[in-house]
């Protein structure tokens, strides 16, 4: 029974609030009196001078303490100890303003004087909270450690026995990670309501699963799914994993709002409006905050202001995760070291109208080069008579190791290949009248000696999509003959594949067109991530929504083989079209083996669900699932194998298919099996219910008419047939016979 | 086959009902109009006019002499099936929404809905099966539901009990005789909308279609849940085939919503489950609105479905329908003939 108002409890009055120990709460919640103290601060750690050196210390200190704001005329108490008639080695400073006080203990605390002595420098409010008697205990206690826990593999899913992969599937509030079983209903591995408040998200090499609160973000994983980590950045929007998941940025839109009436757990004052937060994964600790820069504000021709898109990821990593940079828009890029977050030389590179950057995601193998480094490329407009320019800059020198003039460049877009082979700069220009668009590819061979830069300028169109093949050298594009217009029918596209020529010796030459496939709606260029396999799809559109599943290096047979295919490193085959509808995003499995199409009901909800293909386009399984939200495949690190044990594989795949074969061969008969056999039980006991009921039935002394299985009590025990002919009229006639 | 497209009506249909001998099938709809046709070809046999508002319900007894229609004109009205007369009239303060003849057709139960200070409520009456016979207005038997209105009811077999489905998903169990209560059960999900309730041949039995976008079968004695049919939309209507262990389910987007997606997403499909295997085996296209009721042949040889688009479509079963067996069937159908 609810408690109601006639039986509450009336034995309260005896309740004594003075005996309740309140002081924990008191320590917890103690509001800060403005003291007007907050503009001084205590400087410890001085060297102890006779009266007569005051003034010439006091003079010495104000030299470092004049850097970070001004102290007040007299400002400077140093204390004396009357019986040794020396400075005690501390002094009490006052600044003109506690912004001040706050810059000195932020700035000047940990400087070092001279070898001796190295200045400590707290805020004097600071001093009095802390060091009050009884707050620290006079003798030290050392720390206690707590014991080693063992924890659980982080990478256990990776010793699956069926090497099967894993996806993280939202749909609704619930989020669950399933095995991939092909066409059977995926195994669930743990399922969760309201795991997530805006989507999940997997961290690069598929250790951690990713959940956004409102609060912050966590860190799921291992074998029984807890949590791992837990980032609190109150309002966070999205997220970014360096690509070794050593490091994370979070975003807010909204700067973040710590003091001492918000406080934010791992948070400082520093963090207060700030909008990022770069972390450690493995402390939980934040590394560094920064506030949102402004970007300028640009104008289109009609002198509008024009809303800026945010980039995202704003930091962009090195692929070491030893560098991570910002851009400023126009004016710099700033490079920070990690782990310690410093800037790169303490200076940002000041590159005079950067549009855009992307560093290389491998770690680069320039021809020549033996000591570390890492590439970024980066390009520039025209700015007045200068031509635009793109350029590679190597860090952490900082030296701009090949430039490239351009003129009459509208935009232009970076694509790195996946092992920093070459950098593709897709430049967009305008024709002198600004009246018609074409697009270049600069093909930068950064292995290569020099890093020569190859131009393909064969394509008339405007390319609206470019992707590498991943590990390869090949790469598919998409143009349209007009601009993307806000009109309702989107116009045809074309689809064109390039390979490179094959030279002697396995060197890789010029890139030469392949093909071009037109009148196409795609939009979408999805590569395998082994390579060799593309998707190409039109996504998100009204009218269509084919997939086109594509071989690159088809294997013939070998008397249709042409002898002028043999130049280029490709053989290009359409091996399946498909249709998903409304499908809005496409993902590879980490191995390449299947293709999961979605139709995701973040952006519209007609037949939200997913479907599953293999590599060839063969429709294995589709789901429709109401409000489904995202799926997305586990990645998997980097192999441990070596070339020559990948290659060995490679060799008898033959033998390893075989063995496959059996094992998947087994597994359905035992499921089918299975599924036989509870059918069969399904059928039993009905059988049986049902003949409970017909005896249930007789026993109540009804008869059973055979024929239909109707049932009747029987009235008076007699039945009567009738049989009743009905004549109908439907017509009479008379007629006269003379 | 092809099937029959019945189009006399001008509004959406309600409730399609065969007779027991299957030769028949009467029709409502919102039109106030009912009608009677031949199940075999299609043609009209007759209306029965009289109704002043759009017409919820129907049924007919087992000997195919009398005609039972309730509707929105607050009125249940018996009519001779072979002259299309006007037998007998009963009042009430709200409309009906579903009336039944008992097995051997002596009784016939109303639901009424609930409605302006009215509670829902179902009632019964005692029927003299000759149709020159002065009917009696009262109703020996009046249940009213307090708790969540009725919305269908039924007599199980040799009419001993009353079984009503309500608003709130959950089935009710009432002597028929004293009309006490003996059971409820929350079979559906809660606050769900038990939109339908036909019999098995023997009335042991029965099956739901609800909101909650399943189908369940339920024993009639002990109201346990047999079978769970899952669909991906709300349902109307749910009928068991005699002769195949089949379900015919029937749904779609509630009518309201139809015009604000797109018509692929309106599921408006017939859809085939196994009754005992409880998977779907087919669906059957052809409305362009979603189905209101499904109704099938008492000898199990065809169906038919009166959709919100105005149309009843006859289909009469093809003979893979009767050939399709799961192995499990087969293993047993060869068992028999063994024997």
């Amino acid at each position: 029974m609810a408690p109601s108002y006639e039986n509450l409890p009336l034995d309260d009055d005896e309740f004594d609030e003075s005996q309740i120990d309140f002081t924990d709460l008191d320590d917890q919640y103690q509001v800060r009196l403005d003291e007007g103290l907050d503009a001084f601060v205590v400087v410890d750690g001085l060297p102890k001078v006779p009266e007569e050196n005051i003034s010439k210390l006091v003079k010495f200190i104000l030299r470092k303490l004049n850097t970070v704001g001004r102290v007040k005329d007299d400002g400077v108490y140093m204390p004396l100890n009357e019986e040794t008639g020396q400075t005690e080695g501390f002094a009490f400073v006052e600044y003109n303003a506690p912004s001040e006080a706050i810059q000195a203990v932020k700035q000047l605390h940990g400087t070092p004087l001279d070898k001796k002595h190295t200045m400590a420098v707290n805020k004097l409010t600071d001093i009095d909270r802390y060091g009050r008697e009884g707050r620290i205990e006079e003798e030290y206690h050392p720390p206690q450690i707590e014991e080693f826990q063992q924890k659980d593999h982080l990478r256990s899913w990776l010793g699956d026995h069926d090497g099967r992969d894993q996806m993280v599937m939202f749909r609704g509030e619930k989020v669950g990670v399933f095995w991939n079983e092909k066409e059977d209903q995926p195994e669930p591995v743990v399922d969760r309501e309201n795991w997530t408040e805006s989507f999940v998200q997997w961290s690069p090499q598929g250790t951690y699963l990713t959940s956004i609160h409102a609060q912050g973000v966590q860190l799921w994983g291992s074998k029984n799914w807890s949590r791992q980590h837990r980032f609190a950045h109150p309002g966070v929007n999205l997220v970014d994993f360096s690509p070794n998941e050593q490091y994370l940025t979070t975003w807010s839109h909204r700067p973040l709002q710590v003091d001492e009436n918000h406080p934010v757990p791992s948070l400082s004052i520093d963090e207060d409006g700030k909008n990022y937060i770069i972390w450690d994964v493995a402390t939980g600790k934040p590394l560094r905050s920064f506030a949102t820069l402004e970007a300028p504000s640009t104008t289109d021709a009609d002198g509008n202001p024009v809303k800026k898109k945010m980039q995202w990821p704003t930091f962009k990593w090195s692929a070491d995760d030893r560098y991570v940079a910002r851009m400023n828009q126009g004016q710099s890029i700033s490079v920070y070291e990690l782990p310690r977050m410093n800037l790169l030389d303490k200076t940002t590179i000041k590159i005079e109208g950067v549009m855009d950057f992307e560093w290389a995601p491998a770690n680069p193998k320039r021809d020549g080069i033996k000591t570390y480094e890492q590439l970024f490329c980066y390009w520039t407009p025209e700015l007045g008579s200068n031509p635009a320019k793109v350029g590679l800059m190597t860090v952490p020198s900082k030296e701009v190791v090949r430039t490239r003039n351009l003129f009459n460049v509208s935009d232009a877009k970076l694509h790195w290949q996946s092992d920093a082979a070459y950098v593709c700069v897709k430049v967009d220009r305008h024709s002198k009248s600004k009246k018609s668009m074409a697009t270049n590819l600069e093909i930068f061979r950064v292995k290569e000696k020099g890093v020569p830069v190859e131009v393909v300028d064969s394509i008339k169109d405007t390319v609206i999509n470019f992707a590498w093949e991943p590990k390869g050298s090949r790469f598919v594009l998409i143009t349209t003959s007009e601009p993307i217009a806000q009109t309702a029918v989107p116009p045809k596209t074309a689809v064109s594949f390039f390979a490179p020529e094959k030279l002697k010796g396995g060197a890789i030459g010029n890139f030469r067109h392949i093909r071009t496939v037109d009148k196409k709606n795609s939009n979408a260029i999805y590569w395998s991530p082994k390579g060799r396999f593309v998707v190409v799809a039109t996504l998100q559109s009204q009218q269509s929504c084919d997939l086109d599943f594509w071989d690159l290096s088809f294997e013939k047979p070998k008397e249709d083989r042409d002898d002028k295919e043999k130049e280029l490193a490709a053989n290009l085959q359409l091996m399946a079209t498909a249709e998903h509808y409304g499908v809005t995003d496409i993902e590879w499995d980490p191995t390449g083996r299947y293709v999961a199409t979605v139709a995701s009901a973040f952006r519209h909800q007609m037949e939200n669900g997913y479907h599953l293909y293999d590599f060839k386009g063969t429709l294995l399984r589709e789901e429709h699932i109401d409000r489904f939200k995202q799926l997305i495949w586990r990645p998997r690190p980097p192999t441990l194998l070596s070339k020559e044990e990948q290659a060995e594989i490679r060799k008898n795949l033959r033998n390893y298919s075989k063995i496959f074969d059996e094992q998947d061969l087994a597994k359905k008969n035992t499921a089918n099996r299975q599924v036989v056999e509870a059918r069969r039980q399904m059928l039993k006991e009905w059988l049986e219910w049902r003949e409970s009921m017909i005896r249930m039935l007789e026993e109540e002394g009804a008869e059973i008419e055979l024929n239909n299985g109707k049932v009747h009590r029987d009235h008076d025990g007699e039945v009567q047939e009738i049989e009743e002919i009905v004549e109908e009229i439907i017509e009479e006639h008379e007629e006269v016979i003379s | 086959m092809r099937p029959i497209l019945l189009s006399g009506h001008e509004r959406a249909l309600t409730q399609v009902k065969y007779n027991p001998d299957g030769d028949l099938i009467f029709s409502v709809s919102k039109d106030h109009v009912v009608c009677a046709w031949f199940s075999h070809n299609g043609e009209r046999f007759g209306t029965y006019h009289g109704h002043q508002g759009a017409l919820w319900t129907v049924d007919v007894d087992p000997t195919s002499t009398l005609l039972a229609t309730g509707g929105a004109d607050n009125t249940m009205r018996l009519w001779e099936v072979n002259t299309g007369e006007l037998l007998s009239t009963w009042d009430f303060p709200t409309a009906v929404k579903r009336v039944e003849f008992s097995p051997d057709g002596r009784q016939l139960l109303c639901v009424t809905e609930k409605r302006s200070g009215h509670l829902g409520t179902v009632v019964v009456f005692d029927i003299n099966p000759d149709p020159k016979a002065q009917q009696s207005k009262e109703h020996t038997l009046r249940i009213v539901c307090e708790d969540s209105k009725a919305t269908v009811a039924g007599f199980s077999y040799l009419a001993e009990f009353i079984i009503v489905c309500h608003e709130d998903g959950s089935i009710s169990q009432y002597d028929a005789k004293t009309g006490e209560k003996l059971f409820n059960t929350q079979a559906h999900e809660e606050d769900m909308l038990i939109t339908d309730l036909q019999w098995a041949p023997d009335r042991t039995y029965f099956i739901t279609a609800c909101k909650d976008k399943t189908s369940k079968i339920v024993a009639a004695d002990s109201l346990e849940v047999l079978k769970t049919f899952v669909t991906d939309t709300p349902l109307n209507s749910a009928a068991i085939t005699p002769v195949k262990d089949y379900v015919i389910l029937g749904g779609g987007q509630a009518a309201m919503d139809v015009t604000t997606t797109s018509a692929r997403q309106g599921k408006f499909e017939a859809r085939f489950y196994h009754k005992i295997f409880q998977e779907e085996i087919g669906r059957v296209r052809g409305h362009f609105g979603p189905l209101n009721y499904v109704a099938v042949h008492p000898d199990g040889t065809g169906y038919c479905s009166g959709g919100e688009d105005g149309y009843v479509r006859v289909h009469h079963f093809d003979k893979p329908y009767f050939d399709f067996m799961y192995e499990v069937e087969r293993e047993r159908a060869q068992e028999l003939s063994n024997l």
